[in-house]
C-alpha cells in the first residue's frame, strides 16, 4: 500500500502547491484517511449482522473477522461464520486488489472443501444482507476517483463531503458520497447511487472509538436500502490490532482450522 | 499400533479439552419416495424413511494455529440394514507452524475441482449408502506433514488403515443387481485393510491458478466389483481391492465470471485394464445479479472420460454433464441445482435436481430428485433403472 501512497503523493503534492481542484482535494482526502490507518498490521474482530425485512421481521449472523495489513497491495481478509448454524464454520478468504480482481475462497465445512470463487459478485449482497460484496473489501484509494463538494456539519460533527466513482469492475453503484469527519478522518454516513444513478442505500456509522491511540473504528454501522426498505445493522466488538498475525493465518490451509 | 496410540491421545485429548471448545452439528429426517417398483423383489417399495444425526466438536488455540476437532455420523434406516450405521468422520488433530502444518487423526481431504463427479479425490473412500453420487465420505485414518513454502505447498501422507466401501444392503434401493455383499472383500494385499498406504501431494496457488498434483500408491479406493457366489451359494458382487499406483492432476483457472476445471488421474495396477487415463473437464459461468436482481445464475458443462471405456470401475466412462445452479442470495440462502448426465455412447441419461433453503435460524430443508432413463443392459447403471427417486431432507442445526 506503502508504494501507491508515495507515488500519489508525487502527482498530488506539485500541483496542490498552486491551484487544487476539487478532484485534487477529494483525492487529497482519501490519501490522508488511508496515511491515517496505516501500520494496524493486523486486526480481528467480532460482528453481529442483523438483518431487516420491510416487515420488520430480524434474523441474525454471527461472524468474526481477521484482516492482514499488506504493503503496495490490498489487504487480506478471513471471515469465518458462527451462526446461522447450517454455514457454521463456512470461511471466506479474500486478497484484496487495488484494481485487479480480488482473489477469493469459500471453505465450505461438510465437505472439507476449499474452493476458489469469482471475485466478480461485487455488487451481490453479502449472507443476504443489505452489504454487498464491495461494501465490505478493504478501500483501496485506487479503487476510487475523488471529488472533493464541500465542507459541511453533520450531527454536530465538520466533515468533508466526498464523492467517489468506483474504478473497478462489475460495481453496482455509479458514485458514493461520504461524509468524511474532518477530525477523524473516518467517514460517518455514505450513500450509494445505484447503475441507473437514483439513490440506493445509505451507510451511517455510529459510536466510534480510538484504538492505538490512533485507529478509529465504528460500534455500529447501519445499511438502509431506500428502493426496498430493507435493512442491515453491523455490531462490532473485541477489536484488536497487532495480535502478530502472519500470511500463514491468511492461507487456503487456515481455513480449514478457521472454526 | 502406533497409530492406535495416536488415537487414544487423541480421545485424551478430547476428554481435557472437552470444556473448552464447543458442540454444535445437525438432527436430520429423510424421507425418500420410489415411484416405481423395484427391479429386485427383495428390496423395498414405496417409501423409506430415515435419520441421521451429527454431532461436531472443534476447539482451536494458540491463536488458531492448533485445532482439534471431533465429527461423528449416524443413521437408523427403515429398510436397509447397511445403511443404518455410524462412523467417524474426523477426529483430527491440527498443528501449524510459519513454514509446515501437521494433521493427524482421522480426517477428510477434498482435492477435486470439478461438480459432477470428484474423479482425483483418492484418501477417502466413498459412503454409498449415504448418495450415490461419492459425496458422502468416511473417514480417514492419517498423518500428514506439509511443508508449507512459497513455491507450494508440498504434503506427505500416510494413511495407515484402509477403509472398505459401504455398500446398499438386500433391501436398499439405488444397489447393483446381483447385490454387493460386503462381509468378503478380497484384498490384493496380504495385509489386507491393514496395508499402509501413502501419498505425495503439490499444490500451489499462481494468480487465476489453482494447481494441485499427487502421487498415491496403496490400495485403491475404487473396488472391482466381481460376481461370485458368498457363503449360502446366493450370487453377489464381490469387492476386489487391488493395489494401484496413481498419478492426479486438478486444475482451476478463475477468470471472473468464468471457472475453468480440470481433473486427470493416471492409474496402473487395477485389474484386468493394467494402466489406464481418466479425465473429467468444464466450466461453470455465473451471470451475476441477473437484471438487475440479487440473484445468480450458474451454467455448469463437464465432460467425464474414462478410457476403459465399458470396463471402468465406474458408470460414467463418455459422459456430459450439463447443469445450472440458480442463487437466490436472499436471507434465506435459497439455492437451486438442476442437471442432467447423458452418456455420450448410449442414450441413456439421468435428471438431478436439487433445491434447499433455511427456516428460522436452525432449520434447512433438502429436496433431491433423481431419475434415470433410456438404460440398457449394457449399461453399468442398468441396475438404477427403476429406482428414480424424490427426497426430502430436514435438518435441524445445533
Amino acid at each position: 500500500m506503502k508504494k501507491h501512497l508515495l507515488l500519489l503523493l508525487c502527482i498530488v503534492l506539485p500541483v496542490s502547491a498552486y491551484a487544487e481542484t476539487a478532484e485534487e482535494k477529494g483525492l487529497a482526502i482519501a490519501v490522508e484517511a488511508d496515511k491515517r490507518d496505516t501500520g494496524w498490521s493486523d486486526q480481528t474482530s467480532s460482528m453481529k449482522m442483523i438483518l431487516r425485512n420491510r416487515q420488520g421481521e430480524e434474523s441474525q449472523r454471527d461472524i468474526r473477522n481477521r484482516s492482514l495489513e499488506v504493503e503496495s497491495d490490498g489487504d487480506k481478509a478471513l471471515i469465518i461464520f458462527d451462526t446461522p448454524r447450517d454455514v457454521k464454520g463456512t470461511a471466506f478468504l479474500s486478497f484484496t486488489h487495488a484494481i485487479k480482481p480480488d482473489d477469493q475462497w469459500l471453505y465450505l465445512p461438510a465437505l472439507k472443501r476449499v474452493k476458489r470463487i469469482s471475485s466478480s459478485n461485487k455488487s451481490g449482497p453479502f449472507m443476504g444482507s443489505e452489504f454487498a460484496y464491495e461494501d465490505i473489501s478493504s478501500q483501496e484509494i485506487e479503487k476510487y476517483k475523488y471529488k472533493f463538494i464541500k465542507d459541511e456539519d453533520l450531527n454536530g460533527r465538520a466533515t468533508f463531503v466526498n464523492e467517489r466513482y468506483p474504478q473497478y469492475k462489475h460495481s453496482g453503484y455509479t458514485r458514493q458520497i461520504a461524509w468524511i469527519d474532518k477530525q477523524m478522518y473516518q467517514p460517518l454516513k455514505v450513500e450509494f447511487y445505484d447503475r441507473k444513478g437514483e439513490l440506493l442505500k445509505t451507510l451511517t456509522y455510529h459510536d466510534y472509538k480510538q484504538y492505538l491511540n490512533q485507529y478509529w473504528r465504528p460500534d455500529r454501522m447501519e445499511m438502509v436500502n431506500h428502493q426496498t426498505g430493507k435493512s442491515t445493522t453491523l455490531l462490532w466488538s473485541e477489536y484488536q490490532h497487532k495480535t502478530g498475525l502472519t500470511d500463514r493465518d491468511f492461507d487456503k490451509k487456515s481455513l480449514k482450522r478457521a472454526r | 499400533m502406533w497409530f492406535r496410540s495416536i488415537l487414544t491421545g487423541l480421545l485424551l485429548v478430547t476428554v481435557t479439552t472437552v470444556l473448552a471448545g464447543e458442540w454444535s452439528g445437525y438432527v436430520a429426517g429423510e424421507f425418500r419416495w420410489f415411484p416405481n417398483d423395484p427391479s429386485d423383489p427383495l428390496q423395498y417399495k414405496d417409501t423409506n424413511i430415515s435419520a441421521a444425526f451429527r454431532p461436531e466438536y472443534a476447539h482451536q488455540w494458540d491463536k488458531g494455529r492448533q485445532s482439534f476437532s471431533f465429527i461423528a455420523f449416524g443413521r437408523v434406516d427403515q429398510h436397509d440394514d447397511e445403511r443404518t450405521h455410524g462412523d467417524i468422520r474426523e477426529l483430527l488433530y491440527i498443528k501449524a507452524a510459519e513454514n509446515w502444518e501437521l494433521q493427524a487423526g482421522v480426517g477428510k481431504e477434498y482435492w477435486a475441482v470439478t461438480e459432477f463427479r470428484r474423479l482425483t479425490d483418492i484418501i477417502n473412500q466413498d459412503d454409498e449408502v449415504e448418495v450415490p453420487d461419492r459425496r458422502e465420505k468416511l473417514g480417514q485414518p492419517m498423518v500428514n506433514f506439509a511443508l508449507v513454502q512459497d513455491w507450494g505447498t508440498l504434503g506427505f501422507y500416510v494413511l495407515p488403515y484402509f477403509r472398505e466401501r459401504t455398500f446398499p444392503g438386500v433391501e436398499g434401493r439405488l444397489r447393483t443387481i446381483p447385490r454387493v455383499d460386503v462381509d468378503n472383500p478380497v484384498y490384493e494385499s496380504p495385509d489386507e485393510d491393514k496395508h499402509v498406504d501413502y501419498a505425495l501431494r503439490y499444490a500451489h496457488t499462481l494468480n487465476e491458478w489453482d494447481v494441485g498434483l499427487y502421487y498415491f500408491d496403496g490400495t485403491g479406493r475404487d473396488p472391482r466389483l466381481v460376481p461370485g457366489l458368498n457363503s449360502s451359494g446366493e450370487v453377489v458382487l464381490i469387492p476386489h481391492y487391488d493395489l494401484i499406483e496413481q498419478y492426479g492432476l486438478d486444475l482451476q483457472g478463475t477468470f471472473e465470471e468464468w471457472l475453468w476445471k480440470l481433473e486427470a488421474i493416471h492409474r496402473s495396477g487395477q485389474g484386468p485394464d493394467p494402466r489406464f487415463w481418466s479425465a473429467s473437464g468444464g466450466f461453470e459461468y455465473t451471470f451475476f445479479g441477473v437484471k438487475q436482481s440479487a440473484v445468480d445464475v450458474g451454467l455448469l458443462v463437464e465432460y467425464i472420460w474414462d478410457e476403459r471405456g465399458r470396463n471402468a470401475t465406474t458408470p460414467f466412462a463418455n459422459d456430459w454433464f450439463v447443469a445450472t445452479r440458480i442463487t437466490l442470495n436472499d436471507v434465506d440462502s435459497s439455492e437451486l441445482l438442476a442437471g442432467f448426465v447423458i452418456d455420450g455412447s448410449s442414450q441413456a441419461h439421468s435428471l438431478y435436481v436439487q433445491g434447499s433453503r433455511r427456516f428460522g435460524g436452525n432449520w434447512k430443508l433438502d429436496l433431491t430428485a433423481r431419475t434415470f432413463q433410456n438404460l440398457t443392459p449394457a449399461d453399468p447403471g442398468y441396475s438404477f433403472r427403476n429406482d428414480d427417486y424424490v427426497q426430502l431432507q430436514l435438518f435441524y442445526y445445533f
